[in-house]
């Protein structure tokens, strides 16, 4: 008998760096919390596309996906 | 034009700032450095980049906003590392949303990695793009006037020409050209990139300069913290000398400052 619980995986990439994730999909805020970034000031963009941060709780992430995270640092 | 020369206050985009030093905040050694450096200078806009964030940091690892409150300070997202319209662009957009819709930016787009020049046919397209999309644009741009008009007719709010190149700490390598900038311009014109001392800034403030952004200026000092207090006393006798009207320069006068009568014979 095949278990009910399959383990799932997907690959997406952040940063540029690919990074490998239980589940299937998963809201940006789960992601957040995943990568330890809790509380950061940050800014993303899937695929291109900026994810305003009033949507990290309904926006989801999949398979392949391209994630760009970002913060203000020190600069001239 | 020449009214709001005179405005002690330096405004841009609609707000006023009683600085006209806006500071950057690299290259300092640490983060309490950043915060007593600034704090000296008395700028109250201060440039940051956006950069992707480290993935897998600690989580207590302090970050620049936990010492430069955004409430406190007037951020000035940079495209610094930008070479390209897109990339500037997009990067903006990015500042935009990490900032809650902060729309005061400062564009550069650079063209070559050695020298770090800008690269003014992509600064354009892209202020375009940013005027635009609703950013206030103070733009980077080399020190040639017609660039800086024609960057002025696009929208910006403020052009911020090259002393001489960025970090080079090299001063005002072509005051005629910045002159030129000044009584063509009806917004803000600020020095960016290139003083290395508090003569510098002095002497762009004099010039007519409404303001002057630094950063390894007074980072790479010595003395950060104490340069950054220099800077801030250099902009001001700078901008009062300015204000005040230097004498005229001539060959020579024939005319001493003490009384030419009442001498003993």
């Amino acid at each position: 008998m095949v278990s009910s619980k399959i383990s799932t995986y997907m690959k997406i990439s952040v940063n540029g760096n690919l990074k490998q994730l239980d589940g299937e999909i998963v809201t940006i805020s789960a992601l957040i919390v995943t990568l330890n970034l809790t509380g950061k000031r940050l800014a993303i963009e899937k695929n291109g596309e900026i994810v305003p941060r009033s949507q990290f709780n309904e926006v989801s992430v999949r398979e392949g996906d391209q994630l760009e995270i970002v913060g203000a640092v020190g600069g001239g | 034009m020449i009214i709001d020369k005179m405005n002690k206050q330096l405004t841009i985009a609609g707000k006023s700032y009683h600085s006209r030093l806006l500071v950057g905040t690299g290259k300092y050694k640490d983060f309490t450095e950043t915060r007593a450096a600034i704090d000296a200078s008395g700028a109250q806009i201060v440039t940051v980049a956006i950069r992707r964030t480290n993935i897998g940091q600690t989580a207590g690892e302090p970050s620049l906003l936990e010492y430069l409150p955004p409430e406190e300070f007037t951020y000035l997202p940079n495209t610094a590392g930008c070479y390209s319209a897109d990339d500037a662009v997009r990067t903006l957009r990015l500042a935009r949303e990490l900032l809650d819709g902060h729309k005061l930016v400062k564009l550069e787009v650079l063209g070559d990695p050695k020298t770090l020049y800008p690269n003014v046919i992509e600064t354009i397209s892209a202020a375009k793009i940013l005027v635009k999309d609703g950013f206030d644009v103070m733009v980077y741009t080399s020190d040639d006037p017609i660039i800086a008009k024609q960057l002025e007719d696009i929208g910006c709010c403020a052009v911020m020409p090259l002393a001489s190149l960025i970090g080079s700490g090299m001063g005002i390598l072509n005051p005629w050209n910045l002159q030129i900038i000044i009584e063509n311009a009806k917004i803000p014109v600020l020095v960016d990139a290139g003083v290395g001392c508090a003569g510098d800034a002095a002497i762009a403030m004099e010039l007519g300069c409404d303001g002057v952004l630094m950063n390894t200026a007074i980072a790479a000092a010595r003395d950060p913290v104490m340069m950054a207090g220099a800077m801030k006393k250099a902009i001001e006798a700078g901008r009062e000398s300015y204000l005040a009207g230097r004498m005229p320069k001539k060959l020579y006068s024939a005319s001493p400052s003490s009384p030419t009568t009442g001498l003993i014979t």
